[in-house]
């Protein structure tokens, strides 16, 4: 059957002077440009809910503070761990501030599946954007959500006395690495979010692989000291490498910092790769 | 099951998939596994028109909206959105849209300013006209003082005014709701609807809308198209689908009765009076514990 029924009648137009930008489509931003743009419509929007709301950004210092403070502290006593000359609270910051924006980037899956079922992810999907650039988009603010946390962590080390650089250059640096890492598993999380769908799955399946990408990177001991399987596990897990990095950066150890800036990217575009191929099944 | 239309077709109509046509829909097919959702549903909703799709729940009246709004992935030539393939031109389609899910589905952790200005920035409204256009977006649907609020402290008839905000701040041409009213109180219902109507006729826009309330698809509606087992059953305007199920010197029946002998006919055996699956009960309660 199609359109069968008389013409409906013709919509009276009125020229309605509050209405007047209402009436013409913005232009289309097209090419390369597209992604910058919804990258940081989609980071404001973390940074706007942080700006409302800062509860989370102090719950979740607890926990690192906690790292810091007892286990720090403790194995700096013990000398249980070569750490190549430097305090051991020191050696465990920067593997403190991966892991708590880890922490934040492998739940997002959450907030995905959140957004699914409340409507806002179908209403992005339905904007002129490409899903790949939606996925980029949620990982970047991912990171900068990560990166605010970092923020945080950093000021605790800070205080509790943790010799780290100052120097600009460097913790730009600190904060690149942070988003890329964060993009990285946040992606992860997102593709898990397609796969298993529901909160609940996605609440199981986080907790169970976050303490393994911990345990099994550099962030609490050198890789040196592993197992054999260990150090197999650390070498793919891309928390070792942002760890490196964030020690070559923030306390000026040895590291190998275009090896890991390189790992993290390629770690990242396929993390957006796999998440985008992944979220047409949110989107059914 | 009558597949008889209601209503015959007029001389002198829009030719089909020319420009006065905003959606055409071709043998639209989709099914969920073994399920068809839509079962080769041909439409076509005309420019400037409020046309609403009305039907039982799990009749595919969602399915067809996510089929058009190129949430699905459907073969080329099904769809057609103002000229556009649903299939081959998603992003053309996508700039055409104002698209107002059933969910409420505004974030409750952003000021109601921010949430519009969010769809203002990802349909690449320029920076310097956006807060502009925004403001706009918001007076058109009462919003102005509430503005500034987080969007988690509005009502649910606000938050839908407030979902109809970030629909328009980017001019669609054609305005897709599904079920804009649903667990709304009367007075909500109207405040939405007066919306809708007042900047359709200030824009000429398209509606394209899903509902269950025959008084508001009778009240509000141009034509309507009784959808059930993924087709349409029965297309005109509210009034004439009255006359045609009306008997010789009988008393002419409601929406509601015209809703019942095309659905209800339909609804014997496997369906009977539990239309539609869990997910759709479970997004219509969760949208109306949402409401309150």
């Amino acid at each position: 059957m199609s359109a069968d029924a008389p013409a409906a009648p013709p919509a009276p137009v009125v020229a309605s002077p509050q209405l007047r930008l209402l009436l013409t489509p913005p232009p289309a931003r097209r090419g390369w440009r597209l992604v910058p743009a919804r990258v940081a419509a989609l980071c404001a929007i973390e940074l706007q809910k942080l700006r409302h709301d800062r509860v989370e950004l102090y719950t979740r210092a607890v926990q690192p503070a906690l790292w810091l403070l007892i286990f720090g502290e403790t194995f700096t006593r013990i000398k249980a761990i070569p750490t190549g000359g430097i305090p051991y609270l020191d050696y465990l910051a920067p593997g403190i501030i991966a892991q708590s924006a880890m922490f934040i980037a492998i739940f997002y899956g959450i907030m995905i599946i959140w957004e699914r079922d409340s409507g806002v992810l179908t209403k992005l999907l339905v904007t002129p954007t490409p899903r790949a650039v939606l996925v980029t988009g949620k990982a970047f603010a991912a990171g900068v959500k990560s990166v605010v946390q970092a923020v945080v962590v950093v000021l605790i080390a800070a205080v509790l006395g943790v010799s780290m650089t100052w120097n600009p250059l460097r913790l730009l640096g600190v904060a690149v690495v942070v988003v890329l890492g964060s993009a990285f598993f946040a992606c992860l999380s997102m593709s898990i979010a397609g796969i298993v769908l529901t909160r609940e799955r996605l609440m199981g399946i986080g907790q169970a692989i976050t303490m393994p990408l911990f345990f099994g990177s550099n962030a609490l001991y050198p890789v040196a000291v592993m197992p054999g399987w260990l150090q197999a596990v650390s070498k793919v897990n891309p928390l070792s490498y942002e760890v490196d990095a964030l020690r070559g950066l923030l306390l000026g150890t040895p590291a190998h910092l275009w090896l890991d800036l390189g790992v993290l990217v390629l770690a990242a575009v396929l993390g957006v790769g796999a998440a985008s191929a992944l979220m047409g099944r949110l989107a059914r | 099951m009558t597949v008889t239309p209601a209503v015959t077709p007029a001389a002198g109509g829009p030719p089909p998939g020319g420009p006065a046509t905003a959606v055409r829909c071709t043998g639209l097919r989709y099914s969920f596994g073994a399920a068809r959702a839509v079962d080769g549903l041909d439409l076509e909703v005309r420019a400037g028109e409020v046309f609403g799709l009305l039907g039982p729940n799990g009749a595919g009246k969602t399915t067809a909206i996510r089929a058009i709004t190129t949430l699905l992935r459907i073969p080329p030539g099904m769809v057609e959105v103002f000229g556009h393939d649903s299939a081959r031109e998603r992003m053309a389609v996508r700039r055409l849209l104002g698209y107002v899910p059933q969910q409420l589905s505004a974030d409750g952790g952003l000021t109601g300013r921010e949430n519009v200005a969010l769809f203002a920035r990802v349909f690449d409204v320029p920076r310097r006209e956006r807060a502009a256009r925004v403001a706009e977006a918001l007076a058109a649907v009462d919003l102005t003082e509430a503005a500034d609020r987080l969007a988690g402290t509005y009502s649910g008839g606000m938050v839908r005014r407030l979902e109809l905000a970030q629909a328009l701040v980017s001019a669609p041409r054609l305005l897709i709701l599904d079920e804009p009213t649903i667990g709304l109180d009367p007075i909500a219902r109207t405040g939405v609807w007066d919306r809708i109507n007042e900047v359709r006729a200030a824009t000429g826009m398209t509606v394209l809308v899903t509902t269950h309330y025959m008084d508001e698809a009778d009240q509000y509606c141009d034509r309507v198209g009784l959808m059930h087992r993924g087709r349409i059953r029965a297309l005109g305007t509210p009034g004439e689908l009255r006359h045609a199920l009306a008997g010789p010197g009988g008393a002419e029946p409601s929406l509601e009765d015209v809703f019942r002998h095309y659905a209800g006919s339909g609804l014997t055996g496997r369906d009977n009076d539990e239309g539609g699956d869990l997910g759709d009960v479970r997004r219509t309660r969760r949208t109306a514990s949402r409401v309150g």
